[in-house]
């Protein structure tokens, strides 16, 4: 009896062990960022850890009272907005016809889009860059907006497809009967009943479009159109070496993610794995 | 023009057509033109000289497969592979195996439990370069934990990704660091659909947590592991943005290189545009035929 009681304390200190070592392992990153904005250059070279001997806000007014701070902001609420939007409307719209309507290659164009989740846009930057310079679209929201649009696509339409054809059958055709047409029943029955969905695709191409940097890197020159990650990486060149103001901007720039992720960590966790269980 | 009107007629019954062509085109159009067409486009431009200012036929030099035999022989791509496939041995060695151990200690649901699962998954919600750039001060042989750390044993100050063997092993860490809670949540979710009948079942039976784990847990989430498995390759391929913050083209003599930074780096920073086309193209092949085979020999078998 002793020896159980002995083995099992044994591996619960050895599971509380990596749980709080692993924790630690997280967290010290955020710790040492956040408490470093409020420190000195000084203070930071010597102790990155302990708490700031006092708390000094200048860097974090600097970056809060800057105009450039909200533009950037303002620009990926815009950028994300449409991106998430377009997305939803499109592929909910596409997926619908492979759910519910027959048609002629109808299996062939469901391939064809879904040879999009097999590459990843780096691939094809060099290319995009052209065409998007062609169409006029370099330095405008439009040319971040569509590429993300496009790579977007095929994993939100095999979403939508999966869920589309699970609901009830009865429904389609009790409307259809009743002289419903295709895009009523869309509009008015198929929508509606969709949210969960709409929330896990949505979810996942917010955090997609939000965080993503490639894309704006190459098609957006001009500081007035810039969304938060290449601010963020123009403030690292201009400070240099001023670790406090970096890591004061770092904090600024992610506490939007951070809230949101808090504020709506079900439906985030169920955006972004639950949509690769289930697909 | 009468049967016409019929056919279209019956074909159009609860608006078939007309929604057909309001719904096919915008998402088909979109992607046509912004993934499809520019991957055609690569396929083109790689057998040319080009740096993309003037139009292809009069700026372009058709160089046939130099591109590719320049890539291929160059000893910069090699490392940029070896890389890429060092990050996909990372996650199968530490990072699958470490979310798969903490899903199992924490996927039963308990306030404790789901404040660990928030802090393991913190870093996920992360953009990659926030990652790479709070490491980046981390690493800092000047100010950051390194720098604490030589300091508080009087060693010599330490750059580590100015170091060209420590460099992309530094990289790998950040990757574990960032992505290793992503896998655990697939996982969680997994082990959220093992009935707890069979559990208890074990248990009568006097099975061991450990073998419990390895012999009824382990088997029967066998599709979240592959699809993690999946994603972190996918995940390496397309490796790029996390490493912007960290070192600057390709570290150290260039040991810190992965496919797309190679690509950025000899493609679009020196504005060769059919090498760097014929970099995406090999990339493309990669994935295409990565892909495809996983999904045929690996998700499509049962169990």
């Amino acid at each position: 009896m002793q020896h159980i009681e002995q083995s099992s304390l044994v591996s619960r200190s050895a599971k509380w062990g990596l749980l709080l070592l692993t924790a630690l392992f997280v967290l010290l990153p955020f710790w040492i960022t956040v408490l470093g904005g409020f420190k000195t250059l000084g203070e930071l070279r010597v102790a990155p850890l302990a708490l700031p001997r006092t708390w000094d806000t200048t860097a974090y007014m600097d970056i809060l009272l800057s105009p450039t701070t909200w533009r950037m902001m303002m620009n990926s609420l815009i950028i994300t907005g449409f991106t998430v939007s377009i997305v939803l409307i499109t592929a909910s719209m596409l997926a619908f016809t492979f759910s519910h309507m027959k048609f002629a290659g109808r299996n062939y164009i469901y391939s064809y889009v879904i040879l999009g989740m097999m590459f990843p846009g780096a691939t094809a930057i060099l290319p995009l860059f052209i065409k998007v310079r062609d169409l006029g679209l370099l330095d405008t929201y439009a040319g971040v907006i569509l590429p993300q649009v496009a790579f977007g696509l095929a994993m939100s339409v095999l979403l939508f497809r999966t869920f589309f054809e699970q609901l009830p059958k009865d429904l389609f055709e009790a409307a259809l009967v009743d002289g419903c047409s295709y895009g009523r029943f869309f509009w008015t029955i198929v929508m509606p009943l969709s949210q969960p969905i709409l929330a896990t695709v949505g979810v996942f191409i917010l955090v997609q479009s939000w965080n993503n940097y490639i894309f704006p890197l190459i098609m957006l020159n001009d500081r007035a159109v810039y969304p938060w990650p290449l601010g963020l990486m123009e403030f690292r060149g201009q400070y240099g070496a001023e670790w406090n103001r970096i890591l004061a901007y770092i904090t600024v720039t992610i506490m939007p993610a951070v809230a949101f992720f808090l504020y709506a960590q079900k439906y985030i966790v169920a955006g972004l794995t639950g949509g690769a269980v289930k697909g | 023009m009468g049967r016409l009107r019929d056919w279209l007629y019956v074909q159009n019954t609860g608006g078939r057509l007309t929604t057909l062509l309001l719904f096919l085109p915008p998402a088909l159009m979109i992607f046509t033109l912004f993934a499809i067409l520019p991957i055609a486009e690569s396929g083109l431009y790689s057998f040319y000289n080009w740096n993309g200012f003037v139009p292809l036929a009069d700026g372009g030099r058709w160089v046939g497969l130099r591109n590719y035999e320049q890539i291929l022989g160059h000893s910069v791509f090699h490392q940029a592979v070896w890389n890429t496939a060092r990050i996909v041995i990372i996650s199968m060695l530490i990072q699958l195996p470490l979310a798969m151990v903490l899903a199992m200690l924490i996927a039963s649901k308990s306030a404790v439990n789901n404040v660990f699962r928030l802090i393991f998954f913190l870093p996920f919600i992360l953009a990659d370069v926030v990652a790479g750039l709070i490491w980046r001060f981390i690493y800092d042989g000047n100010y950051g934990l390194v720098a604490a750390i030589t300091h508080l044993f009087g060693l010599e100050p330490f750059y580590p990704l100015a170091d060209q063997s420590w460099a992309f092993n530094a990289i790998l860490v950040v990757v574990v660091w960032k992505y290793f809670g992503y896998h655990m949540m697939i996982y969680i979710a997994g082990l959220q659909s093992v009935s707890d009948d069979l559990i208890e079942a074990a248990k009568l039976d006097g099975a061991t947590p450990i073998q419990i784990a390895l012999r009824i847990k382990l088997p029967l989430i066998w599709p979240a592991i592959r699809l993690s498995i999946f994603f972190s390759v996918i995940g390496a391929l397309q490796f790029f943005e996390m490493a912007v913050p960290l070192v600057q083209s390709g570290g150290p003599g260039g040991s810190a290189h992965t496919i797309v930074t190679y690509l950025y780096e000899y493609g679009i920073v020196r504005s060769r545009v059919g090498f760097g086309s014929a970099v995406g193209v090999i990339l493309f092949l990669v994935c295409v035929v990565f892909a495809f085979t996983y999904q045929r020999y690996v998700m499509a078998s049962h169990k």
